[in-house]
């Protein structure tokens, strides 16, 4: 148990460390900590990140907490404590640094250039995510023509174009409900 | 010891009422730090947005703690960690305790089926919004492209792509400066 704290602990840590322009920066590497070490599947994932999305306060923080609370059954609340602690800790060490003696830090060249090369990768790292648990959603893991979800795509395709044409009118909230009610008409009413 | 407590209560409210987190709050924060409590003026709350953005971590969490420290250095930029990080902690563990028997009704697995295909779409959006905050170079498209392929078709960590990511950002830079004083050279 100690153990698997402490693993979990190191996990968060490491993304909070290498997590750089946002919360959703965080996805590919949780993908790679968590689901591919058998913690959650992408199903559990994404409800997830609707949760941390549609709760109150920081993104990255609720969905630390999230998997932290549901990875010690035993112990959920020091679960939930060592991930947030361990996700929030990298930025607390490094800001407080950059306070006391780096005033100047973004006009370092060095810091822009790393930075740049940093915010490219995790533009490809997302779309990846993006595209993969678009095929385990839309095929159920099999995938051939026989097995896509129809449905799905309709939702998929929707949500997109409505987020796309009023997208400074319409926050995260309004997609998930708006999606929400979607998967109410189309996987239970039909 | 007044001001630390202060701290420590404002934040806790930036992080009850901010949803999403990261740029969306703020506004919040430009209200309560900047002009109720005058603890930075305008341009500092500029810097402090491009270094939270620019730096790791989660985003509220890097102004609370630069705020705090402002105000009460070690002590303060605790506090304001805190502060910003328990309303999360705390409504969370009240959902989650009972989210395994919600998500158990069929008619909410079902909406919640729809929840996640918007949650994708979410999550697309969100590399839309990076890719137009960074220059439109080669190089850039080149490492984006590179990134993808390589988290899609070979088995490797995203952290050492990340690193990659950013060896590749410098060397660039390097390369395509010094073409430059050549140019000028010549």
């Amino acid at each position: 148990m100690l153990l698997e704290l402490l693993k979990v602990f190191i996990t968060f840590f490491i993304i909070g460390l290498f997590t750089i322009g946002g919360g959703y920066a965080m996805i590919p590497m949780i993908t790679d900590a968590v689901v591919s070490k058998g913690w959650l599947t992408f199903d559990e994932l994404l409800n997830f990140v609707a949760i941390a999305e549609s709760t109150p306060g920081p993104f990255a923080v609720n969905t630390a907490t999230l998997i932290g609370f549901t990875h010690f059954p035993d112990a959920p609340i020091l679960g939930a404590i060592v991930a947030t602690t361990g996700v929030v800790l990298p930025s607390f060490i490094i800001i407080l640094l950059i306070a006391k003696f780096l005033d100047h830090f973004l006009e370092y060249k060095i810091v822009r250039w790393v930075l740049n090369g940093i915010k490219a990768t995790v533009v490809g790292l997302i779309i990846a995510v993006f595209i993969t648990m678009l095929g385990t959603n839309l095929f159920e893991g099999d995938i051939s023509l026989k097995n896509i979800d129809i449905y799905g795509i309709i939702i998929v395709v929707f949500i997109f174009t409505i987020s796309r044409v009023f997208k400074k009118k319409v926050g995260p909230i309004p997609i998930i409900i708006l999606s929400g009610i979607l998967g109410y008409i189309f996987y239970w009413l039909l | 010891m007044k001001s630390i407590i202060e701290l420590f209560w404002t934040f806790f409210k930036i992080g009850a009422f901010t949803f999403g987190g990261g740029l969306a709050m703020i506004p919040l924060v430009q209200n309560e730090v900047v002009e109720k409590k005058k603890w930075l003026t305008n341009d500092e709350m500029m810097d402090l947005i491009a270094i939270a953005e620019a730096t790791p971590g989660v985003i509220a969490v890097n102004t609370a703690t630069y705020v705090g420290y402002r105000i009460g250095k070690f002590w303060g930029s605790l506090l304001a960690t805190i502060g910003v990080v328990l309303p999360s902690l705390i409504v969370i563990c009240i959902i989650a305790f009972f989210f395994d028997e919600f998500l158990a009704i069929p008619v909410v697995n079902a909406i919640f089926k729809g929840i996640r295909l918007g949650v994708s779409v979410l999550i697309f959006n969100a590399a839309i919004k990076m890719f137009k905050g960074i220059k439109k170079t080669l190089v850039n498209y080149v490492i984006i492209i590179l990134a993808l392929m390589f988290s899609l078709f070979v088995d490797i960590n995203s952290i050492y792509i990340i690193l990659i990511g950013a060896v590749l950002g410098v060397i660039s830079q390097l390369i395509f400066t010094k073409e430059k004083r050549d140019d000028d050279a010549a």
